[in-house]
């Protein structure tokens, strides 16, 4: 190796290892913030549910779903995703959804129904969208099964 | 405007009610607008995206019509395509070029058939992007003025390779779509003053890319550039438009873009405006 890379190699390792050991504590809930805390997500769970039971396309699937519980489960998933003082008590994505075949068409019927409730609590399309682009890649856990 | 795309505009709009009744199972958007070929794509790129709203287990297309207001021409667009199983879409699509020619107009048409395959990935979910390898089949209908200029022959088959992905709150939140294409294509002028010329007559492989920001739920403002050959000698130009998409509903979308089309033939600083209306079904 060049003779002068190996400081620079060196001082960007020890800038990477001292960004990992500060990154722990201090977690980014600016997400959970824009999106309310925990009384906004309250209300926003509140809105899915009220919605799934209304969208004929996915209802089938939570005719045995119980509803305090997912209402509870959902709000502590939403809450520890976007950054918030949550710890998710609920089973893991690919338990949960197995067995239910749900279809990419079905998945995207909640996406929408979760963007309708957004729009309709103006939450603002930036906190929109970097919620969704949390819960995106759990969908390879939840359709198929 | 030809005779035929005029009536398939009014057949577009008595379509719309039906329409209405449909409606796939993708995203609102992510089924783009119809390119000037007649692929699933923005307004001069063809994307992996295929066309309409349709998921693995559904199927359903879309028509559009199009039309570019260029200082000494007008370029007029009526596409179909119709996807199966978010796999396979199959395209068709009849392009209409007016020449103003002072002393009065000229008319080249040409018609390319069009399949695209999606070969891997998602526009939105999934780690890998989604990934398309598309043909276009062109037909120039009328070679006078082509040949004249020296192309060699009426048709030609483009193949390209393209990649899309939906970056989701990307830009300061925002959601961002990038788009690269390969092509490999002998075309001039898209194909409408033919194929090849004397200044090459082999393949040549073109980049085009797109890149958007959606700025809400239903409408994203973007750029595309295109690369061109130049068989004839003519100093055939590289496209670029800016445009300007909305999305009101899973039926309908429109576009209109800035479009700079550079020299094209004879004329130069072909600079104009890009209308596009598109209905999925
Ligand atoms: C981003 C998408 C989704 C997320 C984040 C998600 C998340 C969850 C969570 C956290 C639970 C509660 C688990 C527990 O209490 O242990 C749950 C349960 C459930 N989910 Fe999903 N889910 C998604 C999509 C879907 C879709 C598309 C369907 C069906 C169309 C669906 C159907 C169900 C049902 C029926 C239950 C209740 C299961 C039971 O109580 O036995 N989910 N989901």
């Amino acid at each position: 190796m060049n003779r002068f890379a190996t400081p620079w190699l060196a001082l960007a390792l020890a800038a990477m290892l001292g960004a990992c050991a500060s990154s722990g504590p201090t977690r980014d809930d600016s997400l959970y913030q824009a999106l309310g805390e925990r009384e906004g997500i309250e209300m926003l769970v509140d809105g899915l549910l009220f919605r799934i039971s209304e969208n004929q396309k996915i209802l089938h699937h939570f005719t045995e779903a119980d509803p305090g519980r997912l209402h509870r489960t959902l709000t502590e998933q939403f809450c520890e995703l976007s950054g918030g003082p949550c710890t998710y008590s609920g089973d893991d994505m690919v338990t949960v959804h197995t067995a239910m075949r749900i279809t990419e068409a079905e998945f995207n019927s909640l996406v929408e129904d979760l963007i309708q409730v957004m729009e309709h609590q103006r939450i603002p399309i930036q906190a929109q969208n970097r919620l969704l682009a949390r819960l995106a890649p759990m969908r390879s856990e939840i359709i198929g099964l | 405007m030809g005779v035929p795309i005029r009536q398939a505009a009014c057949l577009l709009l008595l379509c719309l009610p039906l329409a209405a009744q449909a409606g796939g199972g993708r995203l609102l958007a992510t089924g783009g607008l119809t390119q000037l070929e007649g692929a699933a794509g923005g307004g001069l790129v063809p994307w992996a995206v295929l066309a309409g709203y349709g998921t693995a287990d559904e199927t359903g297309g879309t028509i559009a019509i199009s039309h570019t207001v260029l200082p000494d021409y007008n370029l007029s667009m009526l596409g179909l395509a119709y996807t199966f199983y978010n796999r396979v879409e199959i395209s068709a699509a009849r392009q209409s070029l007016a020449l103003d020619l002072g002393s009065g107009t000229e008319e080249i048409r040409q018609d390319i058939l069009g399949a695209k395959v999606r070969l891997t990935g998602d526009l939105v979910y999934d780690t890998l992007p989604q990934l398309s390898l598309g043909l276009q089949y062109k037909r120039n209908r009328d070679m006078d003025t082509p040949e004249a200029v020296g192309a060699e022959r009426k048709d030609g088959v483009d193949a390209y390779l393209a990649v899309s992905r939906l970056f989701l709150g990307a830009i300061g939140g925002y959601d961002l779509l990038l788009n690269g294409t390969l092509r490999a294509t002998r075309a001039n002028e898209l194909g409408l003053l033919g194929q090849g010329g004397p200044d090459n007559d082999s393949y040549k492989l073109m980049p085009e890319i797109s890149v958007a920001v959606l700025l809400n739920r239903s409408t994203a403002v973007g750029y595309e550039y295109r690369r061109k050959p130049d068989n004839l000698g003519l100093d055939e130009s590289h496209w670029h438009d800016v445009f300007f998409a909305w999305f009101p509903s899973k039926q309908l979308a429109f576009a209109a873009a800035l479009v700079d089309a550079g020299s094209v033939g004879p004329y130069d600083s072909q600079r104009g405006l890009y209308l596009s209306l598109q209905g999925s079904f």
